[in-house]
């Protein structure tokens, strides 16, 4: 099913006349409302009334990450404080939070892209939904429950953790829908063994997973261990929360919902639209929101997009899976380092799965050492120390291989990496730059 | 007659052999024999208790990775060339020997030492051939 099949299958032309529309309005309704995005387009030398198609976007100043921290609280909120219904939060490691605000037409969009990404997912009327998301300041629970609502499926809203109670409210009530972070699925595939239950005999049939990027073969590992179609959901708090972007059965990229989140691909170091395709960082503009809409924001999530349609009938666009982050990728030697790759050898080699840890550290003398932790399990481990030898050597050529620089790789103790009911720590920087 | 060996994966932490030894005392398991291999980051601890389901069990609860390996325990008079002796007979029938190690206590006049073999049935055989005396399981729960 498709919910928003005027929009979601409109031809090109149309999809264009559409954010040219929405376009038009918005840069007006900001400058009118925010007197620090006024300041911003003033400074770029952009006339409002220049900004008459979608193309004329590229005109238009970005947005970043610091934006919303220094014009911490208010600054960039078009929309004043009494028409906003509902605030999220979220903490920094430096500096302010970040922090967005929704209007009651703010809070229907959401709920409208939500159910967009359920029925995008496979969800039909009459499902019903367990989400597992952590409910509170961070926007996955609300955003799945709004979107449910839209619906009309019936909801377990059971937020993030209590593993042993989430699994018996799968068995009691069996939704068909699950909703979490794809590590906290895996954890619970873990957990379900322990307590004597089968995962791949497990109620859910369709997971939509998100707030943390994973790759294919994490995907496949948790398709095998529940026995159900995984899919990725894409968004951020600073759009809207989760509903930015969904993956439809057919698992060939997701559908980013550009009637209202216009979509740029661009080089993060120049700042141009990169080729159809190429890597290159996620820009997107809110084109209809009015509490805190952002022009050109930059996600700092690294994606190629295209804009073929789809074999499910939907025209929207479609980014690839996160690649990568602009600020998590790490730089070793002179290299780039993303988890996702060491990852993907992991789950190569028999019998390891990707519960593991990056941790690069500068010695005394100066050249940057990665090791990579990998823990030990049941099946392959063996009494004689020659076997873990040839395990951990072979991890070591093969992750050597894929990144080009030396990694040391240490076995560690089953279950002392620490994971999180929300985003695992794959990576611990220790150098002090 | 084979008996069963425990081997266990251990980080090279502070305390851990302490944490597995504390955790089989705690719940009345025995330790016969044990020794450990390590490298230079983590190490196997291999052992000869006198419950060994028991003990799998519970150090796996415990968030150990613990596995069971078919070992030989044989006799070997505790006497200069005792050892060679034995190993002799090994060596001129190409029975390959992975590791071995010692039991705490001794029995009668003889040591006690743990074998692990490449090929366990073979060297079972060979054994027999040869009368050198091996120490069934009934012999370790009861040592
Ligand atoms: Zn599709």
């Amino acid at each position: 099913m498709i919910w928003k099949k005027d929009v979601e299958c409109l031809d090109l032309a149309g999809l264009k006349a559409l954010q040219s529309h929405h376009l038009k309005k918005l840069i007006p309704y900001i400058c009118r409302n925010c007197p620090v995005y006024k300041q911003k387009i003033d400074a770029a030398g952009v006339n409002p009334d220049a900004i008459q198609s979608i193309d004329d976007i590229k005109k238009l100043p970005f947005t970043t990450k610091e934006d919303m921290r220094d014009y911490y609280p208010y600054g960039l909120f078009s929309a004043s404080q009494d028409q906003i219904h509902e605030i999220h939060v979220s903490s920094g490691t430096t500096g302010n939070p970040t922090l967005v605000g929704y209007t009651k037409d703010d809070l229907k969009l959401w709920g409208d892209v939500m159910a967009r990404v359920l029925c995008c997912a496979g969800a039909e009327p009459g499902d019903t939904i367990q989400i597992a998301y952590g409910y509170g300041l961070f926007t996955g629970g609300l955003g799945f429950h709004y979107g449910a609502l839209e619906m009309g499926l019936r909801i377990i809203p059971t937020s993030s953790g209590q593993t042993a109670r989430q699994l018996k409210i799968m068995q009691d009530f069996k939704p068909r829908i699950l909703g979490c972070t794809p590590s906290y699925a895996l954890y619970m595939a873990e957990e379900a063994k322990e307590l004597g239950i089968d995962p791949t005999q497990g109620n859910w049939k369709i997971g939509i997973f998100g707030a943390e990027p994973w790759s294919e073969s994490m995907r496949r590992e948790i398709e095998a261990a529940w026995n159900m179609l995984a899919t990725d959901v894409y968004g951020l708090s600073e759009i809207i929360g989760p509903g930015v972007a969904q993956e439809c059965q057919h698992k060939d990229g997701l559908h980013i919902f550009s009637d209202v989140f216009y979509p740029e691909v661009i080089d993060p170091a120049t700042g141009e639209e990169v080729p159809e395709g190429q890597d290159g960082e996620l820009t997107i503009t809110t084109l209809t929101k009015q509490g805190i809409p952002l022009i050109r924001y930059r996600t700092r999530d690294i994606v190629s997009i295209r804009y073929d349609k789809c074999r499910c009938g939907r025209t929207s666009p479609r980014i690839s899976k996160i690649k990568g982050r602009t600020d998590d990728m790490i730089v070793v030697r002179g290299i780039n380092v993303f988890p996702s790759q060491i990852e993907h050898v992991l789950v190569g080699i028999e019998g390891t799965q990707p519960h593991y840890q990056i941790v690069v550290d500068r010695k005394a003398r100066q050249l940057d050492e990665v090791e990579v932790l990998v823990e030990v399990e049941q099946r392959f481990f063996s009494d004689e120390i020659r076997h873990l030898s040839e395990l951990r050597e072979r991890i070591r050529k093969e992750i050597q291989n894929v990144l080009s620089i030396g990694v040391k790789v240490t076995l560690v103790e089953p279950k002392t990496i620490e994971r999180s009911m929300g985003k695992s720590q794959r990576i611990v920087d220790k150098r002090t730059l | 007659m084979k008996i069963t060996q425990i081997s266990v994966f251990l980080e090279n932490r502070k305390g851990r052999l302490y944490d597995v030894c504390s955790l089989l005392g705690a719940h009345h398991v025995n330790i016969r024999a044990l020794t450990i291999a390590e490298t230079e980051s983590f190490g196997v601890l291999r052992m000869v208790v006198d419950k060994c389901d028991a003990a799998v069990k519970l150090l796996r609860e415990h968030g150990f990775v613990a596995n069971f390996t078919d070992v030989v325990a044989v006799e070997v008079p505790d006497t200069p060339g005792g050892l060679a002796a034995v190993l002799k007979v090994f060596a001129d029938n190409d029975v390959n020997v992975e590791y071995m190690y010692g039991f705490v206590e001794k029995h009668s006049d003889k040591a006690l030492l743990v074998f692990r073999f490449e090929d366990t049935d073979v060297a079972q055989q060979v054994l027999a051939k040869h009368s050198i005396s091996i120490v069934t399981k009934q012999e370790i729960e009861g040592l």
